[in-house]
């Protein structure tokens, strides 16, 4: 089954608010999109609405992957299926340590036959398979035994972040805001780690504010999200213009206010 | 007559009990029958049917006399369904009647199951099949510790064998005025354990109360007393993660522990008995001068308990560590917590107690800090964090901080949660369904707890927990 993912027209409210307003994307295997907009703009809507966020409630549209229906679905549901939302504010659970919790993930996928025979995971080939993973982005080792997120700076959520995207190897992954709060060094390296990820197989949506972590992880396609649609799609050359002239220039282009911040 | 052997255990007590001679001799041809309630005869016949010492039969009767003059307590949880003319407060062993495997509750089966107990256990612990008999085991740690000088045996034994030690240090730490139900265990004991670690001998295998010594000490009324001589070490364990079915409604313990200089000592107790049980336990511990006392105390079963393990720092460098947690669940009621009592100056205490309840259960913290005028440079910090896993669900505080000394370091928290829509959508987020993303979070809770258990009853413990999310243990 190809793994495509269609959103058509989908509109979503948060809190009684309606943030998107008809949204229309396809992204295909092997495709790298990048979904810019300012602040408010609906970037983490839609990514929590694809994802099955209970606090977001879906008004109208449709979105498909593989073929099916996913609207309908729980979190775990779509998790299965092979979606995955790397998250821009990560939570912390206290008490769970990062290879517990990716153990449980990686066992939860098997018990539901996605991966085979539905036994779990031995501790021997779990521990391999962590540390390789971790060697590959470049995460100290003593974070397998830390607890999930508690205490970790942002740049050390983001690279948990991806490093829980390597363990379950999913086949459409959303990075909300990867870059934010990261430092040159700790971009490079998680932006390594999404190249090697990346692939013929899997598609990927970058959701981002700023045009600088698409020097490193370079999109097909971009698309400028404005007021809860997308107003523009293009190449990576629609991302070079937005750092230059910035996201007002946009916005008169579609008739609206320009607000002189961004 | 001698009256018919069922056991193993109760030859070695019928055998003890014809060697010695004591102020109250038995009559001959005496037959004793088990009976309901309890009198001042029945105490006297408890005594004689063991062949105490006169001391011990004094001791008996006088706490039956404070026992019944002694109110029921007002606070803490419902005692108003307690009918004492309606338990029986001595069985002799080979009375006991057993339970048919048949009549053991479906879900205690069950649990059985889910937890991999192994079927020889599943019997003992439904109270259904004879004694569990692990005799290799048994005579291989007996000979290690006796090389060592440790005594380890069942109270009753304990006194029968070593009178001296035992009558030195028996009542000083829970006197039986203490509580009214600390008075009905000191009239009514049977059974518990005995343990004297002598000086500066370190036992580094967590003691478990073995079930040929289990059998004894999980009697309703136990009496357990353990002595820790100078720079001494040990760990004991008792209690266990699968549900212990009784038809017993009640049970009613004492714990007396005596740790001296520079000795240190851990308590771990894991108790899930079946919920139809009132669990009302004393337990108390006296520290000396550099002395270190750790009570793990683990609360998940039974209809109502009442258990607060106690730390009185008497000297100088003592310390106490409580570390407790709860799980409430449907028509359960655990009242837990713990008391520090600091004496003497530069003591140290910490009490962490964690509780969870679910499914209209009921979780409260009780627990005393209190330091004494003169204690100065006293440290202590107590830690209540209490998880509720639904809205029907109930915890409370019950806070007693009595500090009469300036010079000293207090601190308290106490927190209430809930599982957070965000932390539940993250981990769904990763593929886990609803149940396990809530059970994760409840045994995230929990782990401070855990770690501090031996690797079996931490994979117990987990399992545990995950039955009772799941809903699937009664």
């Amino acid at each position: 089954m190809a793994e495509t993912l269609e959103i058509r027209d989908l509109r979503v409210s948060v809190q009684d608010k309606e943030i998107l307003k008809g949204v229309t994307l396809t992204i295909r295997q092997g495709e790298i999109h990048a979904l810019m907009g300012p602040n408010g703009s609906g970037k983490s809507t839609l990514a929590y609405a694809l994802t099955g966020h209970p606090g977001y409630t879906v008004l109208g549209g449709e979105v498909t992957y593989q073929g099916r229906n996913i609207l309908d679905l729980p979190a775990d549901e779509r998790s299965k299926l092979g979606l995955f939302l790397a998250f821009q504010y990560p939570v912390t659970v206290p008490g769970v340590s990062v290879a517990n919790f990716m153990r449980t993930a990686i066992n939860a996928r098997r018990k539901s036959g996605g991966n085979g025979q539905g036994k779990p995971i031995s501790i021997p080939e779990f521990r391999k398979l962590l540390r390789e993973k971790m060697k590959m982005l470049n995460v100290d080792e003593a974070f397998a035994g830390r607890y999930l997120n508690e205490g970790f700076s942002g740049g050390e959520k983001k690279r948990v972040e991806i490093l829980q995207m390597a363990m379950l190897e999913p086949h459409m992954a959303i990075l909300d805001e990867t870059d934010s709060g990261l430092d040159i060094d700790a971009l490079k390296a998680v932006s390594e780690g999404v190249n090697r990820l990346a692939g013929p197989d899997v598609g990927i949506l970058l959701i981002t504010h700023y045009q600088r972590l698409l020097d490193y992880i370079k999109p097909q396609f971009v698309h400028v999200l404005l007021s809860g649609r997308i107003v523009e799609s293009g190449g990576p050359e629609l991302a070079l213009e937005l750092e230059a002239k910035g996201y007002d220039f946009i916005r008169v282009r579609h008739g609206e206010t320009p607000t002189g911040k961004d | 007559m001698r009256p018919k052997m069922a056991t193993g255990v109760d030859r070695a007590a019928v055998e003890g009990m014809g060697e010695y001679k004591y102020g109250f001799s038995q009559p001959e041809n005496y037959v004793f029958k088990s009976r309901k309630g309890l009198s001042r005869e029945i105490v006297q016949e408890i005594s004689w049917m063991k062949g105490e010492p006169e001391w011990m039969t004094k001791f008996r009767l006088k706490a039956y006399d404070h026992f019944i003059k002694r109110p029921m307590p007002t606070w803490g949880g419902d005692l108003s369904q307690l009918d004492f003319d309606e338990i029986y407060f001595y069985i002799k062993p080979s009375d006991k009647p057993t339970t048919s495997w048949e009549d053991v509750p479906d879900d205690i089966k069950r649990t059985f199951d889910r937890l991999g107990v192994p079927e020889a256990e599943r019997k003992f612990l439904a109270g259904s099949g004879a004694q569990y008999e692990s005799e290799v085991i048994y005579h291989h740690i007996q000979a290690s510790l006796t090389k060592q000088g440790v005594i380890f045996l069942s109270s009753d034994d304990g006194l029968r064998q070593h009178p001296d030690i035992f009558k030195k240090y028996f009542a000083t730490v829970v006197p039986p005025p203490d509580n009214k139900f600390a008075a009905l265990n000191s009239a009514v004991w049977s059974g518990g354990s005995f343990l004297y670690v002598p000086e500066g001998v370190h036992v580094e295998l967590p003691l478990q109360a073995y079930f040929r010594v289990n059998a004894q000490s999980m009697g309703q009324f136990e009496r357990t007393l353990i002595i820790l001589e100078k720079g001494a070490y040990a760990h004991y364990i008792e209690g266990c993660t699968a549900p212990i079915y009784s038809s017993d409604s009640f049970h009613s313990g004492v714990i007396e522990i005596v740790v001296k200089e520079g000795a240190r000592f851990r308590y771990t107790t894991i108790q899930n008995w079946s919920t139809n049980m009132y669990n009302l336990v004393t337990q108390r511990s006296v520290v000396s001068r550099d002395g270190m006392m750790e009570w793990v105390d683990a609360n998940l079963g039974s209809k109502l308990t009442m258990k607060y393990p106690s730390v009185y720092m008497m000297e100088p460098g003592a310390r106490g560590e409580i570390l407790s947690i709860a799980f409430a669940g449907k028509g359960q009621h655990q009242d837990a917590g713990g008391k520090v009592v600091h004496v003497a100056p530069h003591t140290r205490s910490k009490i962490t107690s964690k509780s969870i309840s679910k499914d209209g259960g009921r979780a409260s913290y009780r627990g005393l800090l209190k330091v004494y005028k003169g204690a100065e440079g006293a440290q202590s910090h107590v830690q209540c964090d209490a998880l509720l896993l639904d809205e029907h669900s109930r915890t409370d505080t019950y806070p007693y901080i009595e500090v009469d000394e300036d010079k000293v370091t207090i601190g308290h928290e106490a927190t209430v949660s809930k599982i957070g829509d965000e932390q539940l959508f993250y981990l769904m987020s990763r593929g886990l369904n609803e149940v396990d993303a809530r059970t994760m979070v409840v045994s995230g809770f929990i782990e401070p707890f855990v770690k501090e258990l031996p690797m079996e009853y931490a994979v117990e413990m987990n399992r545990l927990i995950q039955l009772q999310m799941e809903g699937s243990v009664g």
